[in-house]
């Protein structure tokens, strides 16, 4: 299926220069380099409280750096085609076609194009069954999948997720990871914090991994599971427990 | 005198034309303030559960308190706003259902943006985030919220319509109990039980009562069938 995502200008390579967070003195994120290129998939790892959603909400811009800078190629400050889906997804109180709809109809989309677009979308997800359910009323691996299939809708250029499987079981789990597979291959680039070390394994080309709000790793993911330079990561691999 | 029980059996069941009026004035009267209230309150509430500005929070508050707001105030207000010396008297409002009308809006309007707060301050802490990473700025967020929270704001509206319908002080002041004109079921009944016509009064206590549980069965049913068919 062809998607018209040269409509925009390239925003790949997002570069975070020294970036750092804090809330009321409390240094979250830390002096935070790292260049995102396009048609990659990154994973970020860490343990909890390391500062991965974080990282992933300042990239996709729901915080602001406190210091440092964030810099899409395009110069805009909040690029369009770039979405998230969170750990879990908030659907709207409406229809599952209705939840697809939203967020093209806010970008302007006539109504027209909208409803084809939508019909596509379901479609391509084997949603087209369940359209006019209640998004709220679907199950746990449902709206995750419903969640994802709203962020291709959206057509974006890069894709946050934050542990977008952290509560689902393994067959749902599975479907997840074979979208976000698919999306890889549409060469949309992606971000994705998970725990699940095999799971990073699976789709990891490039890992970073956080320490205490501190990048202390980011390498090619062969390179990173064959042996981290930070001991904190290898330890984490290990299943020590690090904090 | 004949028992009032079987005088009001008769009126409600013969469907006596001035036991009507009364009831469609009432209602008329009530339904306009609860639609104004609405079309005020919905969208302030939701501003108000959205915005950050100094004194937000005293505004909370006042709003709140004014839920309380006893109706013969109301009706004091409206009624010094629209006597003939009053700032609005040139418009000869006093002693009609209009002014009815704009007395029960304010006591209504209060419980409307109260319960929008709150309704809609919930679902933003919710929806924040994820309609932010949709593309939708706070102003763009308002209507969404309201339509996401409509079930719980239905509650809201109704309780509006039961304080208002129920309420006897504020239209008593600015309507003045004339008959066929200003006579609603709440001033009705005071001034047919002052003079002993328990009939009527009954009649229209069973209507009130009537409409208070039907009101309130309403409100259970919706409830019901959202949780089935929303989450």
């Amino acid at each position: 299926m062809k998607i018209e995502r040269d409509l925009h200008p390239p925003i790949l390579p997002l570069r975070l220069d020294r970036a750092g967070f804090a809330v009321a003195g409390e240094k979250l994120l830390q002096d935070i380099s790292l260049s995102i290129p396009a048609g990659r998939r990154l994973i970020v790892m860490g343990a909890n409280g390391a500062g991965k959603s974080l990282l992933l909400r300042l990239c996709h811009g729901l915080i602001e750096p406190g210091s440092g800078r964030r810099l899409w190629s395009s110069g805009e400050t909040r690029p369009l085609a770039q979405a998230m889906v969170f750990q879990r997804p908030v659907l709207l109180r409406r229809t599952v076609a209705a939840n697809l709809a939203y967020p093209l109809r806010l970008r302007g989309m006539d109504r027209a194009t909208c409803r084809a677009m939508v019909e596509q979308t379901l479609e391509r997800f084997g949603l087209t069954s369940l359209s006019e359910r209640s998004a709220r009323l679907l199950s746990g691996g449902e709206q995750q999948r419903l969640a994802l299939a709203r962020a291709w809708a959206m057509r974006p250029q890069i894709l946050f997720l934050d542990e977008p499987t952290s509560s689902l079981d393994p067959s749902a789990t599975r479907i997840i990871e074979e979208m976000i597979a698919a999306f890889a291959a549409e060469g949309i680039t992606i971000v994705m914090s998970t725990h699940d070390i095999g799971q990073a394994r699976r789709i990891a080309q490039d890992v970073a991994f956080l320490h205490r709000g501190r990048l202390i790793e980011h390498a090619p993911a062969e390179q990173f599971f064959d042996g981290p330079d930070a001991p904190e990561a290898r330890a984490y691999l290990a299943g020590e427990l690090v904090w | 005198m004949s028992d009032p029980f079987s005088t009001a059996f008769s009126m409600i069941v013969s469907g006596d034309p001035a036991f009507m009026e009364i009831i469609g004035l009432s209602l008329r009267v009530t339904l306009s303030a609860v639609l104004i209230a609405c079309l005020i309150g919905l969208p302030l509430g939701a501003g108000l559960a959205l915005a950050r500005f100094p004194g937000r929070s005293i505004t909370i508050i006042v709003f709140n308190a004014l839920m309380g707001l006893p109706p013969v105030v109301a009706g004091l207000v409206v009624y010094l706003l629209l006597s003939r010396s009053g700032p609005m008297g040139s418009l000869a409002l006093l002693f009609t259902p209009t002014a009815m009308i704009i007395a029960q809006s304010i006591l209504i309007l209060p419980i409307v943006i109260s319960l929008t707060r709150s309704v809609v301050e919930d679902l933003w802490g919710e929806y924040r985030e994820q309609l932010r990473s949709l593309g939708a700025s706070r102003l763009r967020a308002v209507p969404t919220l309201l339509w996401d929270g409509r079930v719980s704001l239905l509650t809201g509206v109704l309780a509006g319509f039961g304080r208002a319908s129920a309420e006897v002080g504020a239209v008593l002041i600015v309507g003045g109990n004339i008959a066929g004109h200003t006579r609603t079921m709440t001033t009705a009944i005071t001034l047919e039980t002052s003079r002993g016509e328990l009939g009527l009064a009954v009649a229209l206590g069973i209507v009130l009562l009537t409409l208070t549980l039907g009101l309130n069965a309403m409100v259970w049913f919706a409830g019901q069938w959202a949780r089935e068919r929303l989450g």
